[in-house]
């Protein structure tokens, strides 16, 4: 079995590629003739929370996607736990945006939990009643265990995020990524996700969050990955969410305002 | 037979239901435009289906009224009528409902179609719908056309036309961006119902020659067609019309040149054809020039990067990679980079290095955006701008690290 | 009525009607929820020339050629209607658009180069089919169900739609879970193990198989309206999927024997003497159970939270 993480918070050692839960390496994603991603590599530290920041447009959702096989990248490689992502799949847990489904589908809430389950029910697998209180436990983490037989288009759009949060623990997995899981949330909402999140790295989980709130980088994640089309910066949240990569990853687009902001960080 | 066809020799009824077709066929290309533009290609689909009950229905009338049930106005009169009612039930359905659009085509299509089929056995159990044709709706016929009729259908065109170039450019405008139509002022629902309208025109126009089951094609396929050569949207209705235009003229002509040639399946074909050519063989959007394209911004996207791992030091595992950078006399073949090689890395990851500094400055801001990882640095700064930076990088840089 | 006048005329049509109605409206479902619903269009249209090219090929009608010739076209249909859609950066309705019209217009002319004199193949044919016609000659009564002989000349479309339906129930049954989660959520689905694309791919295949067994007897017209109007019908009436394909199955079977009662004897109550479209009136039935769902269904309007800015 692997060897994941420290249990204490503190950054895991620099793992290889072959341990790391994600490496990734000259990974290229284009659209058209622009790159959204240009030769990327990336490695995420097991058992640690990791934030991918950069400005709209910078790629973020799409090197997610391109690490999940949801997007053909034009080159580059992902390994997930030190093999292949198809041999890994059951591994990975993903939270897509909120806004790429539709919400008025037939369905309600405790069905959509149930789906994190697809792969121990198979086919043809009927689900039992532990089934349903495995996800019911889901739910619970979240929050939103009244909310079971409500139909989704119901929720507001806090809750279906942290719906769409419990179907991803249903998958139990080694590693989860969440794409802009804050984004349009309210305040409790975020509250929630951020508590669940930082408990499955206390059971020693991996977790990688494209997110766009820097004021909340520091206390939410221990590492960060800046991306602008290419890596900016990778590393531990003391080291690398400095002013200085900010300026370089967000240009001009970053005000001087923000930045200020955020001067408490080492220049 | 078909030189005759193609220079209007074969007769007053064949020129009149050529220039009837032509016609149809720019006003079918230029309404279609607007319609694709919106994205609402099928919603024609819809209304064309929906005057089948119009047309039996208005037959029915005018055999209890006493008159000719085939009277080709009295017809189109209630193909239209129905078509209407059929857009609103569609509107109705998206609006108030949950379902989509698309249902709701297929919904309307189906049902309307549906009715009206009943509606033809009908009148074939009436004493005066034996013989009454309707039928020939379904899949246009111009075969034994009366003057009277081609007639219609030429002025039917022209008509549908000049509304067209009255309404160009409100209309384009909607279609384009009808929120920045509306905060210009225009009633953008009036001309959205405007460009409905003239789909119905043409439809109806359409029905005599090329039959409601494949008018659609006619407002549908050209716009296709002419999206391929440009990205103006003046320009798309242009070419639009240009080729609908073409695709009528031709298909009439030739579907009159020998027999057993149904004028409105040539038509299509043609239109199809014209659509094929444009989706090989068009220089910007066409298939040909965009796997080209691709195939050398995938080379040029593999051979930067391996010049990146060179410079950096780091192993390239990428097969492509390699070959390129072997093809290209950049690393020999165990993989060691050669003189050229080396030297092309330490030009990239300067290059690198100098685009890193232009994107973080705010003042090349506008030169930033151009960043894509491939181009070269010297085509966006002067050559001033370039040393400027080098002098912020720092002294001469090693080859690898 | 007596089952000596029902038996032969109407219970094999009626049969026939149900099961064609069931077997669209199943794969409609997820065609509907996936915003897929003119696929159903699309591919009702190109079976006309699958069926011209089969017979040029073969020479004669016969049902299973002629079946494998529209499905080929179905299939080529589909393929074409990605093609262009991908390679011409042309967004679905319009590429639709193209390649139905395009292949419908082919077999027209197809058809009018053919000599079909001799044998029963015409446009109107493909369109509105003839389910009164597949009468069950041998049977005298509901006696005849259990007697072999007669049996034997049961019209040949009934055990054909029969396993279409099987086969279209079964298909569903085995995939329900990863239909269900992909049309919900494509990218979500990738991650949980389903194959998507071969899995969108198979309920359009499916689609297909049930249109080209169904337009045979009942023409395009029914295939098109049970693909649309049942799922759309039973959308408002549920919230839960389970529920909704249930409602559509009631539906399709409602409009099924509805349209062909009202075609067959409609006309009749109404002192007329000849029957109307059994196809074209069920299409009318299954549009009246929209109308009066989308009027009066519980859950007839959009419930889902406005999509984050």
């Amino acid at each position: 079995m692997l060897q994941l993480a420290t249990r204490d918070g503190s950054p895991a050692p620099a793992a290889g590629l072959d341990h790391s839960p994600l490496a990734i390496r000259g990974l290229t994603v284009s659209y058209g003739e622009k790159p959204a991603v240009f030769s990327v590599d990336m490695t995420v530290q097991p058992g640690a929370m990791t934030a991918i920041i950069g400005p709209n447009g910078a790629g973020k959702s799409t090197l997610l996607k391109a690490a999940l096989g949801i997007i053909r990248p034009l080159s580059g490689q992902v390994t997930v736990l030190g093999r292949s992502l198809d041999a890994q799949r059951a591994r990975i847990a993903y939270v897509p945006q909120r806004a790429s489904v539709d919400w008025d589908f037939p369905t309600h809430v405790m069905d959509v939990v149930l789906m994190g389950l697809n792969r121990e029910l198979g086919l043809l697998g009927r689900v039992r009643a532990w089934h349903k209180a495995r996800a019911m436990d889901c739910l619970r983490r979240v929050g939103m265990q009244d909310f079971a037989d409500r139909q989704i288009g119901q929720l507001s759009g806090g809750q279906q995020q942290r719906v769409f949060l419990a179907r991803a623990l249903a998958q139990d997995a080694e590693l989860y990524l969440l794409d802009e899981p804050f984004a349009g949330v309210d305040a409790a909402t975020e509250k929630a996700i951020i508590s669940v999140l930082k408990a499955l790295k206390d059971a020693g989980k991996t977790v990688v969050a494209v997110h766009h709130d820097l004021s909340t980088v520091a206390d939410y994640f221990d590492n960060v990955f800046l991306i602008n089309t290419r890596k900016v910066a990778e590393g531990p949240v003391s080291e690398v969410f400095t002013a200085g990569n900010l300026q370089a990853a967000y240009g001009g687009r970053l005000a001087t305002a923000q930045v200020d902001q955020l001067s408490a960080l080492p220049a | 037979m078909l030189r005759d066809a193609l220079l209007l020799q074969l007769g007053y009824n064949a020129t009149l239901v050529a220039i009837g077709a032509t016609l149809l066929g720019v006003a079918a290309g230029c309404t279609g435009t607007f319609l694709f533009l919106r994205k609402r290609a099928l919603v024609s689909d819809a209304v064309s289906h929906a005057t089948l009950p119009g047309i039996c229905l208005a037959f029915m009338a005018m055999v209890v009224l006493g008159g000719d049930g085939r009277n080709l106005p009295g017809l189109l009169a209630g193909s239209a009528l129905s078509a209407w009612i059929g857009l609103l039930c569609m509107t109705w359905l998206t609006r108030r409902t949950r379902l989509a659009e698309d249902a709701a085509i297929g919904a309307v299509l189906s049902v309307f179609f549906g009715f009206g089929v009943v509606l033809l056995t009908v009148i074939q159990t009436m004493s005066a719908g034996r013989q009454a044709g309707l039928e020939s709706f379904l899949l246009g016929s111009t075969a034994g056309m009366l003057r009277s009729d081609a007639v219609i259908i030429a002025l039917g065109g022209a008509l549908s036309l000049a509304l067209i170039l009255m309404l160009r450019r409100p209309m384009t405008l909607v279609a384009f961006d009808p929120e920045y139509a509306a905060a210009r002022g225009l009633p953008v629902t009036r001309i959205d119902l405007t460009i409905m309208g003239l789909v119905m025109a043409v439809t109806v126009v359409g029905l005599k020659i090329v039959g409601l089951i494949l008018i659609v094609a006619l407002l549908i396929i050209p716009p296709v067609t002419a999206r391929f050569w440009t990205d103006r949207s003046d320009r798309v209705v242009l070419l639009s019309g240009l080729a609908g235009g073409l695709a009528g003229y031709v298909g009439a002509a030739l579907s009159a040149s020998a027999p057993n040639l149904p004028t409105g399946p040539i038509i299509v074909l043609v239109s199809f054809a014209l659509f094929a050519l444009s989706l090989l063989l068009a220089p910007g959007r066409g298939v040909l020039a965009a796997v080209l394209r691709h195939l050398r911004f995938q080379r040029r996207v593999h051979l930067r990067q391996g010049l990146l791992a060179l410079a950096q030091g780091q192993p390239i595992y990428e097969p492509l990679t390699l070959r390129l950078l072997r093809r290209n006399g950049l690393v020999r073949a165990d993989g060691v980079a050669t003189e050229t090689g080396r030297a092309r890395a330490a030009k990239a990851l300067r290059d690198e290095k100098r685009w890193e500094i232009v994107r973080s400055d705010l003042a090349h801001e506008a030169v930033a955006a151009l960043y894509d990882g491939l181009r070269d640095i010297e085509t966006v700064l002067t050559r001033d701008q370039i040393v400027e930076i080098d002098r912020r990088i720092g002294g001469p840089q090693g080859v690898a690290t | 009525m007596s089952g000596a006048e029902f038996v032969p005329l109407s219970l094999t049509p009626l049969l026939i009607g149900i099961c064609a109605a069931v077997a669209c409206a199943l794969p409609g479902n997820f065609l509907v929820l996936r915003r897929q619903a003119l696929i159903g269009d699309a591919i009702s249209h190109v079976v006309l020339p699958g069926i011209v090219v089969a017979f040029l090929l073969t020479g004669v009608i016969s049902a299973w050629p002629m079946m494998l010739g529209a499905a080929g076209a179905a299939v080529i249909a589909v393929i074409l209607i990605e093609a262009v859609r991908r390679l011409g950066r042309i967004e679905p309705g319009a590429a639709m658009g193209v390649v139905f019209t395009a292949m419908f217009a082919f077999g027209v002319l197809l058809l009018e180069q053919t000599d079909t004199s001799s044998v029963h193949l015409d446009v109107e044919h493909a369109l509105y089919g003839n389910l009164e016609s597949l009468i069950w000659l041998d049977a005298t009564g509901w006696a005849s169900l259990m007697d072999p002989e007669a049996l034997r000349g049961l019209p040949s479309e009934l055990p054909r739609m029969a396993l279409t339906l099987l086969a279209v129930c079964l298909f569903t049954w085995l995939f329900w879970r990863p239909l269900k989660i992909s049309t919900f959520d494509e990218g979500f689905a990738g991650t949980v193990g389903i194959a998507t694309a071969p899995l969108g791919l198979a309920l359009v295949i499916v689609a297909a198989v049930a249109a080209v067994a169904a337009f045979d007897a009942v023409g395009s017209i029914i295939v098109i309206a049970m693909f649309i109007c049942p799922p759309a019908a039973a959308r408002m009436m549920t919230n839960r999927l389970e529920r909704q394909v249930a409602w559509s199955v009631v539906f399709a079977v409602a409009a099924a024997v509805s349209g062909y009662v009202l075609a067959g004897y409609g006309p009749l109550w109404l002192g007329g003497a000849d029957a109307i479209s059994a196809a074209g009136m069920i299409a009318t039935m299954s549009g009246v159970i929209l109308a009066v769902t989308a009027r009066f269904g519980p859950c007839r309007t959009r419930t889902g939270a406005p999509v984050q800015g």
